[in-house]
C-alpha cells in the first residue's frame, strides 16, 4: 500500500529510529505506573479484612448500573451529563489510544476485528467521541474555573482550593483529544493531497476540521505534524496514566473496583472486625479505627476513589446545619494523609492516631448516619461504616462527650437513655381507658408484638404515637401485646455511636424477651427500632413497620377513613432516614396518606431518597454539637413551608420531636402542624 | 506521683426516683441503680491526667459493702492502677468521721503524695475530705477546679469563688484536695473496659487490717428521721403545660419585684 506519510515507526532523525522512543515511552510509562500502583497498594495490604467477594452477580449488576451506566450522575444534571460524555469518550477512545501506542513501533497496527466494517464504525464513533470529549472538557473547565459551583469550594481549614488540579486534568484530556485528532487529520490531509484513497472523516469532528485546515500545507509540514502529534499524544497519555494515582483522578482507575466491591446491604453496620466472632471480641486489643491501618481495605479504596465532586457535602444535613462535618473532607483528608504517610518515593512514615491529627472528635460525632451522602455518591463510597468505626475507636479511648455519657450510662443501667425506671416503661398505657394492653412474656402470649422502644415509651409527646398504634392495632382486631419492662432500648444508636458491647447486651436481652413472648410477628412505629430489629438482630419473627401494616389493613378493607375536614390543610410527608433510605419504604406511607379522602399532598423538593434528616434519632437527641448555625429540624420545616405545606406528616418519634421543635423555633407555630402518621390515622379512622 | 483517690458508690440521682420508705428510716432502695459519685469520677480523671503527665500511679479506695467493688472496677477501667476495698459491716453504720478515720489508716499504709476526694457525694454531707486532711495533719484545699504541677512538692490550685471569679493558691505536697465537677471532662468507661478489669484482684480490708477498733469508728452523729418536708405556706406548685407554667412564673416574678 502506498503511504501518504512515513509511519512514525519508520521515521528516523539523525539516523535514530523514532520507533525506539515509541517503545521507550510506553515502557517507562508502564513501569512507572506499575511502581506507583504497587506503592498505592501498600495501605490496602496493611488494612483490615473485609469479605467483599460474595454475590458476584449482584456486584456485576452494580458495575453495569453504577459504573458503566453512570446511574447516579444525572442526579446533578449539568455535571452529570458532562461526566457521562467524558466517561463514554474515554471508554471508546481507550481502544484507539492503545492501538496508537502500538502503531508507534508496529506500523499499520490494527486490533483484530477492527480492520473491516467494524473498524469503520469504530473510527466514526471515536472521532465524534474525541470531539464531544473536547467540548465537554471546555464546558467543564469554564464551569469549574469561572462559575465554580458552591460545592467545589474548599473552606480554608481544609487546605488549598482544588480548581488547579481539575483544570490541569481537563487540559491533559483536551490535549489528548486534540493531538489524537491532529494525528489522524494529518494523514488524511496528505492522502487527499496526493490523490490517494483518503480515510473517511466524519463531518464536523475535530479530525475533519483539522484535515480541512491542513489541506493546503506541504507534505513536509504534514509529516512533522503527524510525527509530533504522535509523540505528544504518547507522552501525555503515559504522563496522565502516572498522574492519575496522585489525586482525585485516581477514580479513573479505581471506580470500577469500588463499585464492584460496594456495600450491598442498606442500613447495616459492619462488625467490629471481620472474621472475629462476638465471643472473641474480648480478645481484640482495641475496637474500631484509631489508626489508618484500622480501616478496611475497602475504606482505603473509597478514599482513593473519591472524585471530590462535593455531592455528599451538598446533601449532608450536618454540613447544612453548620456542624463541623463535611463528608467530602472526611475522605479527602484521609487521602491526603495516606499520600503523605505512604509516599510514592521515600520512606513510609510512622502511624499516629487519626483523631487529633486529621479528624476532630466533634466532626465524627456530628453525623446522624442519615445516609444521604452514600445515596448521592456516584462511585458508591461509604461513610456510615467509617463513622461508626471511628466512634468505636473513640469509645474505646473514653473520648465520649459528656452529653452522651449520661444517656449511655443510663442505657447500661436502666435500658433506656433517659435513666427512667424500667417498671415505668409501659406507663403510657395507663391513660388508654378502654383498651387493655397485654404485657406478653412467659405468662401471657399474643400473635403480634408491638415493639415500642425507648423514645416512644418514655417521651411524653411520643407516647401519643404508642397510644395511636395501640388504637390502630385494636381497630384491626389484632391479637397483640407489648414486652413492658422486659423491653430494652433497641440499641440502634448505641451501635451506631460505637458502643458495640452495650449494643450486644441490649440486643441479647431483647431477643430473649421477644422469643419468650412467643409472638409470631413484630410491628413497630419507630424506624430506628425497625432497622435494628431487621438488620442488627437475628433469629426473631418478621418485623413490619406500622406504615406497612396500615397499608396492608387498608388493602384488606379493615381500615376506613373520614375525609379531611379542614380544606386549607396541605400535607407533606417527611421520609425518616431509617424508613426511607435505609429500608426503601417510600411508598407505603404515601399510599396510606392518599387513602384518606380529601387529603391534599405536596412533595418537598428533597423527598424520598433525597430526604433531609430531621436531626437524628436515639442518642443524637442528646448530643450538643459545639458549632451549629441552625438545627436540622428548623431547615426541614422551612423546606416544608417552601413546598407550600402546612401539615408535616412523619413516621418516626424522633422526626416528630425535631420537627415540632423546628416549628416552634422558626416562627411557624400555629401555621405548620407536625403529626405522626399513626396520629393522623387515628384521627381520621371510622370506628364501627 | 503517687495519688490516692477516695471514691463512693451512690444511688445516681439521674437514673433513680428517690422516695422515702414507709417507715421513714431510709430511702426506698429496692429499685435503685448505683454508680460512682460524680465528683469522685472527676477526681479520678484528674489523677489519671496527672499520672499521664508526670508518671506515678493512681490508687482508688472506697468504704462500702460487697457491691462497692463495682465502682472501684469502673475507676480502674478508666485508668486507675490499683483498688483498695474497705469492707467491714461495722462501717455501714458509721458517720463521716468514721469513714475519714478508715481512710486515714489506708493513707498511712501507703506513701501517697496527693490524696483526692470528691467535693461531696450525692448522698453525702461533704465532710470526709476536710476531716481526712485534719486527721492526717496535711494541707487541705476544697472545691478545687484547677491543678497545675509546679515541681515535685508544689501544686498551683484553683477554686471558683462567688460570681464566677477564680482564686489561685499554692499548696505543698503531700496534701488533700477535694475536687469540684468541671475540673476536666471525665473519659467514658464502656462495658468492654469494665470487663477487662473484671478479673483483677482487689484487696479487701477490714477494721482489724487497718488497726482500728469498732469503738473508734462508732458513729457520733446518729440519723433520727427521714421525711419529705410538708409544703409550707407560700410554696406554690405551678401547674399546666410548659408555656402556661412559664407565663405564670413570669407574672409572679413581676408581681413580687423579681423582674421588672
Amino acid at each position: 500500500m502506498e503511504m501518504a506519510l512515513t509511519p512514525v515507526a519508520k521515521v528516523t532523525i539523525l539516523g535514530i529510529p523514532l520507533s525506539l522512543f515509541a517503545v521507550l515511552i510506553p515502557l517507562i510509562g508502564i513501569s512507572a505506573f506499575c511502581y506507583i500502583m504497587a506503592r498505592r497498594l501498600i495501605p490496602l495490604a496493611k488494612a483490615q479484612p473485609d469479605p467483599r467477594f460474595d454475590r458476584p452477580k449482584q456486584r456485576l449488576k452494580y458495575v453495569l448500573k453504577f459504573w458503566l451506566g453512570q446511574y447516579k450522575q444525572p442526579r446533578y444534571l449539568v455535571a452529570g451529563v458532562i461526566h457521562i460524555v467524558i466517561f463514554a469518550g474515554f471508554l471508546i477512545l481507550s481502544i484507539r489510544s492503545t492501538s496508537l501506542v502500538i502503531e508507534g513501533f508496529k506500523p499499520h497496527f490494527v486490533f483484530p476485528g477492527l480492520g473491516g466494517f467494524l473498524g469503520d464504525v469504530y473510527n466514526f464513533l471515536k472521532d465524534y467521541a474525541a470531539t464531544f470529549v473536547l467540548i465537554a472538557c471546555i464546558v467543564a473547565g469554564i464551569r469549574r474555573g469561572i462559575f465554580t459551583p458552591e460545592r467545589y469550594k474548599v473552606p480554608p481549614k481544609y487546605g488549598k482550593d482544588h480548581t488547579f488540579e481539575a483544570i490541569f486534568v481537563l487540559g491533559l484530556i483536551g490535549t489528548l483529544m486534540i493531538f489524537e485528532s491532529l494525528y489522524s487529520a494529518s494523514i488524511v490531509a496528505a492522502q487527499k493531497q496526493q490523490g490517494l484513497h483518503a480515510e473517511f472523516l466524519p463531518p464536523l469532528t475535530l479530525s475533519w476540521i483539522f484535515a480541512k485546515m491542513l489541506g493546503g500545507t506541504s507534505k513536509g509540514f504534514l509529516q512533522f505534524i503527524n510525527t509530533t502529534s504522535y509523540f505528544i499524544h504518547d507522552s501525555v497519555f503515559f504522563f496522565f496514566l502516572c498522574f492519575l494515582p496522585f489525586g482525585k483522578h485516581f477514580h479513573v482507575i479505581t471506580s470500577i473496583f469500588n463499585v464492584f466491591f460496594a456495600k450491598l446491604d442498606r442500613g447495616t453496620v459492619k462488625p467490629v472486625k471481620y472474621g472475629v466472632t462476638e465471643e472473641e471480641l474480648d480478645n481484640l486489643p482495641y475496637f474500631g479505627v484509631k489508626y489508618l491501618e484500622d480501616f478496611t481495605w475497602k475504606n482505603i479504596l473509597d478514599f482513593y476513589t473519591c472524585v471530590d465532586c462535593g455531592r455528599c457535602a451538598d446533601v449532608c444535613p450536618a454540613n447544612a446545619a453548620g456542624r463541623p462535618l463535611i463528608p467530602r473532607f472526611l475522605t479527602i483528608k484521609a487521602r491526603e494523609y495516606i499520600f503523605d504517610r505512604f509516599p510514592v518515593l521515600g520512606e513510609i512514615k510512622p502511624k499516629e492516631p487519626l483523631i487529633g491529627t486529621i479528624y476532630e472528635e466533634d466532626e465524627i460525632w456530628s453525623c446522624t448516619t442519615c445516609g444521604s451522602c452514600e445515596e448521592e455518591c456516584p462511585v458508591l463510597n461509604e461513610y456510615i461504616n467509617k463513622i461508626v468505626d471511628l466512634r468505636r475507636g473513640m469509645v474505646d479511648e473514653g473520648m465520649v462527650p459528656q452529653t452522651l455519657q449520661k444517656p449511655l450510662n443510663a442505657l447500661a443501667k436502666r435500658g433506656n437513655p433517659y435513666g427512667k425506671m424500667e417498671k415505668k416503661r409501659a406507663e403510657w398505657t395507663k391513660s388508654l381507658e378502654d383498651i387493655d394492653v397485654k404485657i406478653i412474656g412467659k405468662k401471657a402470649q399474643a400473635e403480634t408484638l408491638y415493639f415500642v422502644d425507648s423514645a416512644t415509651s418514655y417521651d411524653e409527646r411520643a407516647n401519643e404515637i404508642a397510644r395511636a398504634v395501640v388504637k390502630i392495632l385494636n381497630a384491626c382486631g389484632e391479637d397483640f401485646g407489648i414486652l413492658g419492662k422486659a423491653e430494652k432500648d433497641s440499641g440502634h444508636e448505641v451501635r451506631r455511636f460505637g458502643e458495640e458491647m452495650l449494643f450486644l447486651t441490649l440486643r441479647d436481652q431483647n431477643i430473649d424477651a421477644i422469643l419468650n413472648s412467643g409472638c409470631k410477628r413484630i410491628v413497630t412505629a419507630d424506624p430506628h427500632a425497625y432497622n435494628a430489629l431487621k438488620k442488627d438482630y437475628d433469629g426473631i419473627p418478621p418485623v413490619e413497620h406500622i406504615s406497612e401494616y396500615i397499608l396492608r389493613k387498608i388493602n384488606e378493607g379493615k381500615l376506613r377513613f373520614k375525609p379531611i375536614e379542614d380544606p386549607n390543610l396541605v400535607f407533606t410527608y417527611h421520609d425518616p432516614c431509617y424508613l426511607g433510605r435505609h429500608n426503601l419504604i417510600y411508598d407505603a406511607p404515601r399510599k396510606v396518606l392518599d387513602a384518606i379522602p380529601g387529603l391534599k399532598r405536596v412533595e418537598m423538593e428533597r423527598h424520598k431518597d433525597r430526604s433531609f434528616c430531621c436531626g437524628g434519632g436515639g442518642l443524637m437527641l442528646f448530643y450538643e454539637p459545639p458549632e451549629e448555625e441552625q438545627r436540622m429540624g428548623q431547615i426541614r420545616v422551612k423546606m416544608a413551608n417552601e413546598a407550600g405545606a402546612n401539615a408535616i406528616v412523619v413516621c418516626c418519634p424522633f422526626c416528630l420531636t425535631h420537627l415540632e421543635d423546628g416549628v416552634k423555633t422558626t416562627g411557624f407555630e400555629g401555621k405548620i402542624q407536625v403529626m405522626d402518621l399513626t396520629e393522623l390515622i387515628v384521627k381520621q379512622l371510622i370506628i364501627e | 506521683m503517687e495519688i490516692l483517690v477516695c471514691v463512693k458508690r451512690v444511688p445516681d440521682p439521674a437514673e433513680n426516683e428517690i422516695e422515702i420508705n414507709s417507715d421513714g428510716t431510709d430511702i426506698e432502695r429496692d429499685d435503685l441503680v448505683y454508680s460512682v459519685n460524680e465528683w469522685d469520677n472527676y477526681a479520678v480523671e484528674e489523677a489519671i491526667q496527672i499520672k499521664d503527665k508526670v508518671g506515678g500511679s493512681v490508687t482508688v479506695v472506697t468504704v462500702g459493702d460487697e457491691e462497692a467493688d463495682e465502682v472501684l472496677r469502673r475507676e480502674m477501667a478508666m485508668g486507675a492502677d490499683k483498688g483498695i476495698h474497705i469492707n467491714d459491716e461495722t462501717l455501714e453504720e458509721t458517720d463521716g468521721l468514721g469513714v475519714a478515720k478508715a481512710l486515714k489508716a489506708v493513707v498511712e499504709k501507703g506513701n501517697y503524695d496527693l490524696i483526692l476526694t470528691g467535693a461531696q457525694a450525692d448522698d453525702g454531707a461533704a465532710q470526709v475530705g476536710g476531716m481526712l486532711a485534719a486527721l492526717l495533719d496535711l494541707p487541705y484545699a476544697s472545691l478545687v477546679n484547677y491543678i497545675e504541677i509546679i515541681d515535685d512538692n508544689t501544686l498551683k490550685i484553683g477554686r471558683e469563688i462567688e460570681g464566677g471569679n477564680q482564686e489561685i493558691s499554692e499548696i505543698k505536697l503531700p496534701c488533700v484536695l477535694s475536687i469540684q465537677t468541671g475540673i476536666n471532662e471525665p473519659r467514658y468507661v464502656g462495658i468492654r473496659g469494665i470487663r477487662k478489669v473484671a478479673g483483677v484482684e482487689i484487696p479487701e480490708m477490714e477494721l482489724s487490717d487497718l488497726g482500728l477498733s469498732e469503738d473508734e469508728v462508732a458513729p457520733r452523729v446518729k440519723r433520727l428521721d427521714y421525711f419529705i418536708p410538708e409544703m409550707g405556706e407560700g410554696a406554690e406548685i405551678l401547674e399546666g403545660d410548659m408555656e402556661e407554667v412559664a407565663e405564670k412564673l413570669v407574672e409572679l416574678l413581676k408581681a413580687k419585684g423579681g423582674i421588672k
